[in-house]
This record gives C-alpha cells, structure tokens and sequence, in this order.
C-alpha cells in the first residue's frame, strides 16, 4: 500500500521518501488506534522499501510531534479490570510497540523524525528509533515518566543510552526535565535545528541528498553503527511491568486523568 | 554576565508573552496569573518556556517552575540564572 490515511496517521511515497504523518488530536497520544497504524505501517513497509531510499516521520498538528503515551486511555483500561489482567495488558502493548519501533529502528532505509513543539515520553521514543533528528527551534524533549512513578517504555532508555552519554541520559529521565532543541542539539541528540515551521522542509531536503549515495552501501553504514539493544530492550518491558503494579502508578495516572489544573504537562 | 536588573527582566517577559499570545501590553501585569491573563494551557506554557529560554538565553528546568503562575515570580526565577 503505496498510500494510506487513517485516525491516527497517514503515509505517501513519493520521489522515493515514505513520509509518515501523524495526526491525533491533541497531541498524537499513543494509544491503541494509534498503535494499531503504525503496526499496519510497519507491515507495508517492506512493500514501501522497494521503492524508497528514506522516511520522514512528521506531525500534521500544531501542538507538537508526539506527547507520548495515552495514559487516560491507559488509566481507563487499567480501571476495568483487575490488577493482574492490566498488567497482562500492559506487557501485550508494550511488546507490540516494542516490535514497530525495532521494524522501524533496523528499517533499510535512512529515517528522519521532523519534529516540532512536544516531543515527549513515548514521543521521543518514537523519534529516537530514526536515524536522524531535525529538530524546529520549538521543540522540547522530555521523559516525563517517573513523575507517574514509571520508567520510559517504549525503548527510550536503550536508544538513548545508544546515542548519548550517561550523564545527560540521567538527567533526562531522573530529572524528568525537558530540554529544548538547541540544548537537544548540544549534547548529540538533534543533527540540525531549524527555523519555525521548517523541520519537515528541511528533513525534505536531506531526503533527497540521500538519494545521491548506493542504498547498499548506506544500509550496511546504518547496520553498522546503529546496532539495536535487543537485551537492554527487554529488560526495559520487564522493568516498566514490574513497576506497573505499584500504587503509585494508579495515584500517578489518576492525578494526570483528573486534573482540572492547566498544567498537567508539567511538573 | 547579563546585566538585566529585575524590573528590565520582568518587562521584557510581558512583552514577549504579550506578542505570543496577541494580548494587549497594558493588560498584562506583573502579579497576572499568566494561564488565566493568557488563557494558555500546560502545552502553550511549555512554547512559552521555550521562548523565554532562546530570548534570555538560559536554560530553565521545568522543575523550577512548579507551581509559578505569575509573571514577577517567573522574572525572579529566569533573574536568579542570568
């Protein structure tokens, strides 16, 4: 399927780029409907692949790229059955959304996360699977999750610890701090900050330098310096379960649910 | 070093938040309660944070805004990592 448009996203080839453009209010949560697309996008990509050299993951919405995981869906679910069925539960979504972001991850072809305003939580994950962060001045990464009492995921710590240092992997996730992208850009993680409302122009444009080079020689470079951490990988879904079943998680996601406050996004 | 004092820290805040936000300058005080006087949410102060961070060119953790809703607390915050 060369095209397709959901709830949730939509994806286009052309000129050989797969641009994958993400589109739930209000800020491409990431639940359910969400990963049900992007497991059906990940099972057309390697129909897409035979035709593509890159792929650019953007957001349609003003509010920013991705505010992570849908935790009113997640609180929600968990209240409607037992400790042990959420659980279960929670290991299944972790488990397929660990399988998309690993296709998406080792995919044979260069990959650009355009990204804008939030980028947070399972947001950041979802960028950290590409190989390459063109990030607008607006941006702001954050792994908000021990605020609720968890650890990041869908594959942020293993990602992050892959491209970064330890120290600034720290301070991201035991601060529960964001940065903005020119800070993002300092310590390794954004290859180019860019104007506003120019990311997906940019990542556009270097889309199309890597036209240029041998897709042969530039998956083996990839295969070569982006190994994944299969292992760490997993000992993140086992964490991220074993934590789940704490009582402060459910304070944590009932606080963020029923906030009236304006500032649920912060601390 | 930066040489803003305080009140040229806490006016150039309501400038700025006035021209985001499209809200008249001479509305805009300094103990405001910026969510209500602005009518932003969580999503809008972090655009807001970001700006403040390129204008004044400094990084402020979100932590250190727990719970500031006014602009003269915000200048004292953003003041005290000039």
């Amino acid at each position: 399927m060369k095209n397709y448009k959901g709830q949730s996203l939509s994806w286009e080839l052309r000129d050989g780029v797969v641009e994958v453009a993400l589109h739930r209010e209000p800020c491409n949560e990431i639940g359910s409907l969400t990963l049900e697309e992007l497991e059906r996008f990940v099972g057309a990509l390697q129909d897409l692949e035979k035709d593509a050299h890159a792929l650019i993951l953007h957001s349609t919405l003003k509010s920013g790229f991705c505010a992570g995981a849908d935790l009113r869906e997640l609180y929600q679910r968990t209240q409607e059955m037992d400790q042990a069925d959420a659980a279960k539960g929670v290991r299944h979504f972790l488990e397929r959304i660990h399988r998309v972001m690993n296709v998406l991850d080792a995919a044979p072809l260069t990959t650009i996360a355009a990204v804008h305003g939030v980028t947070f939580g399972g947001g950041f994950e979802l960028a950290l699977v590409c190989d390459l962060i063109i990030a607008d001045k607006m941006a702001r990464f954050c792994f908000p999750e021990l605020r609720l009492g968890l650890i990041p995921g869908f594959g942020g710590i293993p990602r992050l610890k892959r491209d970064l240092g330890n120290g600034v992997v720290r301070d991201l996730l035991l601060t529960g701090r964001s940065f903005n992208a020119t800070k993002a850009q300092q310590v390794g993680l954004v290859s180019q900050v860019v104007g506003e409302g120019k990311a997906l122009r940019v990542a556009r444009a270097t889309a199309a330098q890597l036209k240029k080079f041998d897709r042969r020689t530039a998956i083996a470079a990839k295969q070569f310096i982006k190994p994944i951490p299969y292992e760490e990988l997993q000992r993140e879904i086992d964490i991220f379960c074993e934590l789940f079943t704490q009582p402060a998680v459910e304070a944590g996601l009932k606080k963020f649910v029923e906030s009236t406050n304006a500032q649920p996004y912060l601390p | 070093m930066d040489m803003r004092n305080s009140d040229q820290t806490l006016e150039e805040i309501l400038n700025l938040a006035a021209t985001q936000f499209k809200v008249p300058r001479e509305k805009l005080t300094p103990d405001d309660d910026f969510f209500k006087t602005l009518g932003i949410d969580s999503l809008q102060a972090l655009d807001l944070l970001t700006r403040l961070e390129h204008h004044f060119n400094v990084e402020l953790p979100d932590y250190e805004l727990q719970g500031v809703s006014d602009f003269r607390t915000l200048a004292g915050r953003i003041q005290a990592r000039l």
